[in-house]
C-alpha cells in the first residue's frame, strides 16, 4: 500500500507528535465510522483477522470499553488484560510484557498505564502498533481527538474557536493532549483551575492561565470540564470539594455569563456537585454523551489507520470491500 | 619491598599541592613517594615507567561512591566498583552508608573497610550514617563509627529533614574532626518529584522537583553549619541559587566544601526527552543556566570538589517506565575523560586546577592521606595518556552497572596506569 503523508505510522503514542493534517485525517475518516454504530449491524470486517490486546495496566471502564466497542465492530479479535488479572502485579515488568507479546505475534497493543511514557517505552520494544489509551499524566490522544471531534461537529470547525480547560491541568493527560491538538488546528487555549495545580511552566506551552472560572466561562466558545480526583484534596493541592465546587464549579449560574453557541465538554466520569453541576452536565450546553458515542468513531479510525487503512477509502470501508 | 618501588620517568608531572606542573620525574620506593625530581636513578628491582606524553598525577579521590555491598550486590560490590575506580584513574574513594543494611554501625563500617582491603585495588574509605538506619530520628554512635574507620558521615540517599539533628550531627562531629555530609533536599517540596520542575516535565507529565527544593535545604544547611562550627558538605550541588548561597557562605568563613559531578556540569534536564532513564538522577538535570551556574561555581572554586556520585544499578532496572525507575548514573570510569574532554581541552580550566578538584580538594574536605606527590605521601598515582581517544562503551565497563547517559560520547584523555601503594592496580 502506498503511504501518504496522513498516514500514522506505527503508533499513536500522542497528539504531540503528531501535525495539523494527521489530526484532520483522523477526524474526517472517523466521519463515515460514526454511521455503523447507527446500523442495526454494527460491523464492518475492515480488521478481519487482526488480533488487538486491550492492556490496561491502570483501571478505567469507560476508556477500556469505549476501545473495545471500536474494535468489535472492525471484527478485530481482542484480548483484555487489565491490572488485577496481569502477572504485572506478581512483578513481571513492562519489558517482560512487551516480550510477551511480541512473542504472541499480536497486531495492536492499546495500553493504558500509570507511568508517564510507558506507551513510548512499548511502543519503541514491539513490532505491533501501539496506541495510547492514556500514560500517567502525559497523553491521552483519543480522548483529544474525540474532544475534537465533538468541537468541530458543533462548530464545523477548530480554528479561531477559544476554548479553556477547567480543573486539574498539573496530573492530566487529557489537558495535554487536547493543548497540542487544540493549538495545532488553531483554536485559542485557556486554562483555568487552583493554582496548586496548573504545572510550572504551562504558559509556555502557548496557553492562557485564567485565574477565576468566570473569566474563563466568559471569554470561551468550550469550556473542557476536568475530573477532580478525590486524592488531589487529601494530598493536599485543594482545601476541600465544598470549596473546589464554589471557586471552580461549573454552574449555571456561571453559565449567564456565556454566550449563547456554548459547548461544555467533560472526559467523564463526572463527580457531579463538585466539578460540574448536574443541572449543566444535563443542560442544553452538554455534549457528553456526544463525546462517548464519537470516542467509538475516533478509536475505530485511528485503529483502521494504523492497520494500514487510508483515509480516503474510509467510506469504502464501511462497506466492507476494502483489503 | 622493590614490588612496591616503580620510577615513573620523563612525565608532566601534575601537583597542586606543591604547585608542581612540569616535566620531572617521580620516585615511588615501598609503597610510599620518595622523590619528585630530574634524572633521578633507578633503585635496583625498582620496576621503570617511561611517561613521555604522559600526566603523572597524584592518584584521583572520589568521595561520592554507592558500591551497593552490602544488600544489592547484584548491581556492585565493594571489590568491582573498587575495579571500576581505579580503571578511571581513582585511588580512593569514599563508598556511601546507604546499602542493606545501612552503615550505621562499628561493625558495618568495618566490613566494608575489610571488603575494600581484600579487594587490594582503590583505598575504599567507609562513610557512616548520621542518623541510625538512615531514618531520621536518632544519631548513630558517630564516635565508634571514626574509630571504626569511618571518614565522614551522611545520610545520602536522603537528606536530613530534622534541622535539630543535624545541628546535633554538626556539632557532635566536630570532636572527630570529620565533615558532615549532605544530600540538599527538601522533601516536601520534591515530593514525587522524579526530574527537574519546570517546561519539560510540564509537556512530559512527569512530576517535578523544584529548584526550591534544594535551595531550601543547602541555605538551612549553611545557616546551620555557621551556628555550630561543624563542617558541612554539600552533595552534588545542582541549582543556581544553591551555588550562590555557597559562595557567600563561603566569604562568611562558614565551613563548607561542596560537590559538582561530571553531570550535572555537562547536561541539562533535556537529556530526559523519550523519557530517557539513564538521565533520571537526583538531584534532577536542570536548566542550562543552572548548568552554567554550577560549571561557574566549579570553575572559580566555589564547588570544590568533583564527585561521580557513583549510582549503579541494574540494567532491568532501568529498563522501566520513567517513574518506575531508580535514579542514578554510574561515573567512575568516565569522569576524567568528560572533564579532560570538555573543561581541560576545552580551555575552561587547566590542569593544576582540575587535579586540585579531583584529588587534592576532596582528600583534604574527607581527611584523607591523599592528594599530593609531597615526600613521605601514599605512592598513589594516575598516569593518564591525554592524547588517548576513546568511546564511551558500557559493556566495557569494570563496574558491573552500564547506566549512563554519554554512552558513545568521543573523549580524550584516559588513566593508563594506576598505581595504589606502588602497587599496579590498573594497566591499558
Ligand atoms: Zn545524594
Amino acid at each position: 500500500m502506498n503511504r501518504t503523508a496522513s498516514s500514522l505510522g506505527k503508533d499513536l503514542v500522542g497528539i504531540e507528535g503528531l501535525s495539523a493534517d494527521q489530526i484532520v485525517s483522523i477526524l474526517d475518516t472517523a466521519e463515515p465510522f460514526k454511521e455503523i454504530s447507527e446500523r442495526r449491524i454494527k460491523k464492518v470486517p475492515v480488521l478481519r483477522g487482526k488480533t488487538i490486546v486491550n492492556l490496561f495496566l491502570e483501571p478505567s471502564t469507560r476508556t477500556r470499553i469505549s476501545f473495545e466497542f471500536a474494535e468489535k465492530r472492525l471484527s478485530a479479535d481482542t484480548v483484555n488484560i487489565t491490572a488485577t488479572g496481569s502477572s504485572v502485579v506478581k512483578g513481571e515488568t513492562l519489558v517482560d510484557t512487551a516480550r510477551n507479546l511480541e512473542a504472541m505475534r499480536i497486531d495492536m497493543v492499546v495500553i493504558r498505564h500509570g507511568s508517564s511514557g510507558a506507551a513510548r517505552f512499548l511502543a519503541e520494544r514491539i513490532p505491533s502498533n501501539v496506541v495510547n489509551a492514556g500514560d500517567g499524566s502525559h497523553e491521552h490522544p483519543t480522548q483529544a481527538l474525540l474532544d475534537l471531534l465533538t468541537i468541530r461537529d458543533h462548530f464545523g470547525k477548530i480554528e479561531g474557536l477559544k476554548v479553556c480547560i477547567i480543573g486539574d491541568i498539573l496530573h492530566s493527560r487529557v489537558a495535554r493532549s487536547n493543548i497540542f491538538g487544540l493549538l495545532k488546528l488553531g483554536a485559542e487555549v485557556a486554562v483555568c483551575g487552583p493554582m496548586t495545580l496548573l504545572p510550572t511552566g504551562i504558559d509556555a506551552l502557548g496557553v492562557h492561565v485564567f485565574r477565576r472560572v468566570e473569566e474563563a466561562i466568559e471569554w470561551a466558545n468550550v469550556v473542557n470540564v476536568l475530573r477532580l480526583q478525590l486524592e488531589r484534596m487529601k494530598a493536599g493541592f485543594v482545601p476541600s470539594l465544598r470549596e473546589y465546587n464554589r471557586i471552580y464549579g461549573v454552574s449555571t449560574a456561571r453559565l449567564k455569563k456565556a454566550g449563547p453557541d456554548f459547548l461544555v465538554l467533560h472526559p467523564g466520569p463526572m463527580n457531579r456537585g463538585v466539578e460540574i453541576d448536574s443541572d449543566v452536565a444535563d443542560g442544553p450546553h452538554s455534549v457528553i454523551l456526544r463525546q462517548v458515542t464519537n470516542g467509538v468513531a475516533v478509536r475505530m479510525a485511528v485503529l483502521y489507520l494504523l492497520a494500514g487503512g487510508m483515509p480516503e477509502q474510509a467510506e469504502a470501508a464501511k462497506q466492507g470491500d476494502v483489503g | 619491598m622493590s614490588a612496591r618501588t616503580i620510577l615513573f620517568q620523563g612525565g608532566r608531572i601534575v601537583d597542586p599541592s606543591q604547585g608542581l606542573d612540569g616535566v620531572l620525574d617521580l620516585l615511588v620506593v615501598s609503597g610510599k613517594v620518595a622523590k619528585v625530581g630530574k634524572g633521578l636513578e633507578a633503585p635496583e628491582n625498582a620496576r621503570v615507567v617511561s611517561c613521555e606524553a604522559r600526566l603523572v598525577l597524584p592518584g584521583l579521590v572520589d568521595v561520592h561512591v554507592h558500591l551497593r555491598e552490602p544488600g544489592a550486590e547484584h548491581k556492585e560490590t565493594i571489590a568491582s566498583g573498587a575495579r571500576a575506580a581505579v580503571a578511571g584513574g581513582f585511588t580512593s574513594i569514599c563508598a556511601m552508608p546507604n546499602t542493606d543494611p545501612v552503615i550505621d554501625s562499628p561493625a558495618t563500617v568495618g566490613f566494608v573497610a575489610a571488603a575494600g582491603r581484600e579487594a587490594g585495588l582503590a583505598r575504599v574509605y567507609p562513610v557512616g550514617a548520621i542518623s541510625v538506619g538512615q531514618r531520621g530520628e536518632q544519631l548513630t554512635e558517630i564516635g565508634e563509627l571514626v574509630e571504626a574507620g569511618a571518614v565522614a558521615i551522611t545520610d545520602d540517599g536522603s537528606p536530613v529533614m530534622d534541622s535539630g539533628l543535624m545541628r546535633m550531627a554538626l556539632e557532635y562531629s566536630r570532636a572527630f574532626d570529620i565533615p558532615v555530609a549532605d544530600h540538599p533536599e527538601d522533601m516536601g517540596l520534591s515530593r514525587g518529584g522524579v526530574m527537574n520542575e519546570g517546561l519539560v516535565s510540564a509537556r512530559l507529565g512527569l512530576q517535578g522537583k523544584p529548584n526550591a527544593s534544594e535551595d531550601v535545604h543547602i541555605a538551612r544547611d549553611l545557616l546551620v553549619a555557621e551556628l555550630t562550627g561543624g563542617h558541612i558538605h554539600l552533595q552534588h550541588v545542582s541549582t543556581r541559587l544553591g551555588v550562590d548561597l555557597i559562595r557567600r557562605a563561603k566569604a562568611r568563613g562558614v565551613r563548607v566544601t561542596a560537590e559538582a559531578t561530571p553531570h550535572h556540569l555537562l547536561l541539562t534536564e533535556t537529556s530526559v526527552e523519550g523519557y530517557r532513564t539513564d538521565a533520571k538522577m537526583n538531584p534532577p538535570l536542570r536548566t542550562e543556566a543552572d548548568r552554567a551556574a554550577v560549571e561557574e561555581g566549579f570553575l572559580d572554586g566555589t564547588l570544590d570538589t568533583l564527585a561521580t556520585d557513583h549510582a549503579p544499578h541494574h540494567y532491568d532496572e532501568k529498563e522501566q517506565a520513567f517513574d518506575d525507575a531508580p535514579f542514578g548514573i554510574v561515573g567512575l570510569e568516565t569522569a576524567l575523560g568528560l572533564l579532560l574532554t570538555h573543561f581541560v581541552e576545552a580551555g575552561k580550566l587547566d590542569l593544576l586546577a582540575l587535579v586540585e578538584r579531583m584529588s587534592l580538594n576532596p582528600a583534604r574536605a574527607f581527611g584523607l592521606k591523599a592528594g599530593t606527590l609531597a615526600d613521605g605521601a601514599p605512592g598513589d598515582v594516575t598516569v593518564v595518556d591525554p592524547e588517548l581517544e576513546w568511546t564511551v562503551d558500557p559493556t566495557a565497563f569494570h563496574s558491573k552497572s552500564r547506566n549512563t547517559p554519554f554512552k558513545g560520547q568521543v573523549l580524550r584523555g584516559r588513566a593508563v596506569l594506576t598505581v595504589v601503594a606502588g602497587r599496579v592496580v590498573h594497566e591499558l
